[in-house]
């Protein structure tokens, strides 16, 4: 398991390590928490020509709460988000999700913005940026833009966003407080990423009709994504088993299920349904 | 002094080991080192139409390419040490690197030497191979066929070796009252000890001597062998086995590489290291186990087995491992009736040649398998009678008067008492309780499960007059040299070879006892073919109650001759005086004594010896056992079963052993624990994985699952304790316990929890979506 020939530099700053991935002629990579992108150097899946470290750029770690909004910077680690205040109270979903990545290594490392940047199917995190529509600050020689969860991921390992773009910030808007959150995961034996990984949110007004839900999903698709079907169908109804149940069964509708050694499509779309189905029970049964 | 055997000691070679003071075979680095590259096939079976190595020998740093062409008449096949008799097996020739046709994925092309192990690496890719697929096979049973691929020319329907042990008549079968027939599988795993495969050689031009560092579990087979393969004297190669991070069995074979990385450091005249990656650890290591077995058990309605007939299809992969031939064939087929008195078996095992990577031991080596397969069509037998599992398993058990007893296949086991374990297990997770349990869980939609097996393994590799018998090129006694320094320290030589299994303070506890000496006092030397005699290595739980025995009577040699100088001393007559806790006495009177550093120091200074007596006091022992030694138990394991997922969980899990005396249950603890995770990983997990045309797919950790710690519960272990009647210790070998009984306790856990959904099969390992499947197409009968 030996990368071959790259060569190292440390940017200073957000501006520098633009730069630098400009200047690459698109042989750049950014290394961060070091923990998606190094094995792909081992597998040789990816060759860079120059590893662009930005891990110590000052600024970019950090939760911060702006109106109705969570900014996270993207070189916080997952550790950090599991346990920090703000998202805790406000996204406890995101904490879970962020608890149950990797192991304790991995989660001291890894960053959220690597870990959304590195556009792994099989990441924890999209299912919660899914499901409340995360916006991306990202930042390249253009200057600064705004890019929405939903649009930024192309395929596996594949964003839309430029050679020279950093993602420097996750917003996520606080869903209202009646709604309850969790984050349910299946994970892969051998690997632990999630094989599904399910968001819901969801609440219930004074008449106990459901008037807030979100459903992301994570693992099972070729590309993260959020379960609309699943919150039309539940969207203004009593949160019955039956009632529940029945949304579940949309759940597999928006994404496109892949399959691997350890599960089948159709085994993907199953589990994706009890998933689904047992998180809407949590949040609002249970 | 306090007797150390029995006690629960701290392992002493573990501190070095978590200090990083470990020296493994890639922390060793020598003057003017090259690191070596294997170009492996990316195809399950080619023709190689060329090998262009212009662009890689361009390449800075790359200092020699060898393809199988340059090796041709310069390099032996490798060979298989395990040439089972009476079972027309056709050994193929094995080159180091292929020559003309690669037969699986990771099969040699070319062998790489450069300045750096990064240059070693780059240079693969700038080798061009012109390859020419031709069609291939991974399924062995398939592989059978007359329509199926061949892999070599010479042997007809890729059957290696065609063994039958035993006769069973289809009248034997038919005239019982119950028929038993099902299909079992033994999916192929990966070893994946921590430290990967490695070598690392030394020669010296100037005296000509051949020094190999290796991962080995067994240095001296490796010399012997690899001494064939270069066509090097022994006397002139030195195998070292330095520190050594596991090898389950995977660790056992004499592999290409090795004689690769001897032959061209040899060539070049300059040390040569090579280390496994962990991808190739996939491709190149043996597999274990591998073997697709249809079951028939007879028997009486009232629960009496009475004939076992078993065909096993055997993958031995493109070429016969070092043990290769013997796991499927002797560890399996006379083993089958397990720890029963099947008056009847018969076992015919097909080894087939298939395009995949080569099969070997692994930990248990046969016995798993075997315990598996009749554990799981016991539980069948028992469903099908109405009976209780356990009421099954006590029917049919010998007595333990019955001692020892001869299985249907003639193998003497030594000791046994299998109630015993059995009414432990039983009692520890009571039983009945837990049964009640199930019947109400289930009427709330919740699926506990409950497996038994009782295991009998054969253990303790053994009398070599038996290895001869079957095929076993070597023998497999054991020694042990005692050397008794002027100070009364001692340094004990022997021929097993620990990577893990706590030899040197197990070994240490039962010197201290013999000898009377401090536990400091006494150090080992393992695993250097230079310092120690002829030894057979570490497999087969033989340390202990082979190496470890030939330790004692060493021990025991060295008292006597002590004893002699102590008389002469001591003036007194031979029949006066004792020897205990380490001081030579005279009976008439204690207080004239010596002590053992007394004599230590006396007998190698020879200023005064008894006539006839030669100076120093160092004892040789080559123990070769009377029989093999059959350790036994029972698990007992609880599993919920997710019924919509199909994920199960395990909430208990009672492992009794019985390995007769236990020299230090602490490690014999830590032995059955990670034996047990093993036999659960291929319960549930664990699977290397071909595409039916042999390509492979499990390729890393990333679709192989390990087993972790957090997948199990605490691990409940018990132990009763019946001496082994063959060794001084009473012991018996546990290192494969845990793994024999595991997989199958757990497997019919897990079935015994789906019963409600008609499901009596589901090939392993057990993933949540094939329990999955299982329980939906139970659902839809």
């Amino acid at each position: 398991m030996i990368p071959a020939k790259f060569n190292y530099v440390r940017a200073e700053s957000v501006e520098e390590a633009i730069s630098l991935l400009a200047k690459s002629d698109g042989e750049g990579s950014i290394l961060a928490g070091g923990h998606s992108l190094l094995p792909l150097l081992k597998f040789r899946i990816t060759e860079p020509g120059i590893l662009i470290d930005i891990s110590r750029i000052p600024g970019l770690k950090g939760v911060r709460k702006e109106e109705n909004r969570l900014i996270i910077g993207a070189l916080t680690t997952h550790y950090d988000v599991s346990t920090n205040e703000l998202v805790k109270e406000h996204l406890p979903s995101l904490a879970k999700a962020a608890s149950v990545i990797g192991d304790l290594q991995i989660r001291n490392h890894g960053t959220i913005g690597g870990n959304i940047a590195h556009a792994d199917p099989v990441a924890d995190y999209p299912a919660v940026a899914h499901a409340l529509g995360a916006e991306l600050v990202v930042h390249n020689s253009d200057g600064e833009e705004i890019t929405p969860i939903d649009e930024l991921v192309i395929g596996p390992l594949i964003t839309m966003l430029s050679e020279d773009s950093i993602i420097t910030e996750i917003s996520i808007e606080i869903p209202p407080t009646q709604a309850k959150q969790t984050y349910l995961k299946f994970f892969h034996p051998a690997t632990d990423y999630p094989v599904v990984g399910v968001t819901a949110i969801a609440g219930v007004n004074e008449e106990g009709v459901v008037d807030y839900v979100r459903v992301g999903v994570t693992g099972s698709s070729d590309v993260a994504y959020r379960a609309f079907e699943v919150e039309n169908v539940l969207m203004d109804k009593k949160p019955t088993l039956q009632n529940i149940k029945e949304a579940a069964q949309a759940a597999a509708e928006d994404g496109d299920m892949g399959e691997d050694l350890f599960a089948s499509e159709e085994y993907r779309e199953h589990l994706t349904k009890v998933y689904v189905e047992r998180a809407l029970k949590e949040v609002l049964i249970d | 002094m306090e007797k150390l055997v029995g006690q629960r000691l701290k392992r002493k070679e573990d501190p070095k080991l978590i200090t990083g003071n470990g020296t493994y075979v890639d922390d060793i680095k020598l003057q003017g080192m090259l690191h070596a590259s294997v170009l492996r096939s990316p195809h399950p079976h080619a023709k190689i139409v060329s090998i262009d190595t212009t662009k890689a020998e361009d390449l800075e740093g790359v200092v020699k390419i060898y393809t199988g062409k340059d090796l041709e008449g310069k390099i032996n096949p490798v060979p298989s040490s395990w040439l089972v008799p009476g079972a027309n097996l056709i050994e193929t020739k094995q080159y180091p690197l292929a020559i003309g046709t690669v037969r699986y994925v990771g099969d040699g092309v070319a062998f790489i030497v450069a300045k750096d192990r990064y240059i070693a690496r780059d240079a693969l890719n700038l080798i061009d191979v012109e390859y020419e697929t031709l069609p291939s096979i991974a399924n062995q049973k398939d592989a059978r066929k007359e329509d199926a691929p061949q892999i070599f020319e010479e042997v007809k329907n890729n059957v290696a070796f065609t063994y039958i042990a035993g006769e069973v008549l289809d009248d034997d079968i038919e005239k019982e009252e119950v028929v038993v027939r099902e299909s079992y599988n033994s999916q192929r795993v990966a070893p994946s000890p921590m430290e990967t495969r490695n070598s690392l050689g030394y020669f010296n031009p100037g005296d000509g001597e051949l020094k190999l560092y290796v991962g080995s579990q067994n240095p001296h087979i490796h010399r012997m062998v690899l001494s064939e393969v270069l066509d090097f004297p022994e006397h002139k190669l030195q195998v070292i086995v330095p520190d050594m991070g596991g090898g389950f069995g995977g660790k056992i074979g004499v592999y290409p590489d090795e004689a690769l990385v001897a032959y061209a450091t040899m060539d070049l005249e300059t040390p040569v290291k090579w280390v496994e990656e962990r991808n190739e650890h996939f491709q190149s290591a043996n597999g274990g186990r591998d073997m697709m077995v249809d079951v028939e058990l007879a028997g009486t309605k009232d629960g009496y087995m009475k004939a076992l007939r078993v065909v096993n299809h055997a993958n031995v992969g493109a070429y016969l491992a070092t043990f290769g031939p013997g796991n499927p064939t002797i560890d399996f087929g006379l083993m089958m009736s397990g720890s029963y008195k099947i008056p009847k078996a018969q076992v015919t095992t097909y080894g087939m040649y298939t395009n995949t990577m080569s099969v070997d031991s692994y930990r248990g080596a046969g016995k798993p398998e075997s315990t598996y397969m009749l554990e799981r069509a016991v539980d069948e037998y028992a469903r099908q009678i109405g009976m209780d599992p356990v009421e099954v398993r006590r029917k049919n058990f010998p007595d333990k008067d019955e001692f020892p007893f001869t299985n249907a296949q003639g193998l003497v086991y030594d000791s046994g008492d299998y109630q015993k374990p059995l009414d432990v297990a039983l009692e520890t997770a009571d039983y009945e309780a837990l049964r009640k349990e199930q019947a109400k869980l289930r009427k709330e939609g919740r699926y506990i499960g409950i497996g038994l097996a009782s295991y009998v393994e054969l253990s303790g590799f053994g009398p070599s007059a038996v290895a001869g018998a079957i095929g076993f090129q070597g023998g497999i006694w054991e020694n042990s040299t005692v050397r008794v320094h002027p100070g009364g320290t001692v340094t004990v030589f022997t021929g097993t070879s620990p990577h893990g299994q706590g030899h040197d303070t197990t070994f240490t506890q039962i010197v201290a006892d013999k000898l009377g000496i401090p536990y400091e006092d006494i150090n080992f030397v393992f695993n250097d073919t230079k310092s120690v005699s002829m030894g057979w290595g570490t497999y087969g739980s033989r340390s202990l109650p082979v190496g470890g025995t030939a330790i004692a009577m060493a021990c025991d040699k060295v008292i006597d001759k002590a004893m002699k100088v102590a008389v002469h001393l001591l003036e007194a007559d031979a029949d006066d005086v004792a020897f205990e806790k380490g001081i030579f006495y005279t009976k008439g009177n204690p207080e004239n004594k010596k002590t053992f550093q007394e004599i230590a120091k006396a007998a190698n200074f020879a200023w005064s010896m008894p006539e006839g007596i030669e100076p120093g006091l160092e004892e040789k022992m080559f123990y070769d056992p009377e029989n093999f030694t059959y350790p036994f138990g029972t698990h007992l394991v609880v599993v919920e079963v997710d019924v919509e997922t199909g994920e199960i969980e395990i909430l208990r899990f009672i492992a009794v052993t019985d390995a007769g005396e236990l020299i230090n249950p602490l490690v014999v603890e830590g032995q059955v624990l990670g034996a047990i995770a093993q036999g659960v990983g291929q319960a549930l997990w664990e699977e290397i994985q071909y595409n039916s045309k042999g390509q492979l797919l499990s390729g890393s950790f990333m679709d192989y699952t390990m087993p972790k710690a957090r997948f199990f519960p605490k691990i409940e272990m018990k132990f009763t304790h019946t001496a082994s009647p063959v060794n001084q210790l009473k012991a018996k070998g546990v290192a494969e316990s845990g793994t024999t009984g595991s997989i199958a306790s757990t497997v019919n856990a897990v079935i015994d929890a789906l019963t409600p959904f008609d499901v009596s099969n589901i090939e392993t390992p057990l993933t949540p979506e094939r329990v999955w499947r299982a329980i939906q197409k139970g659902a839809k009968n």
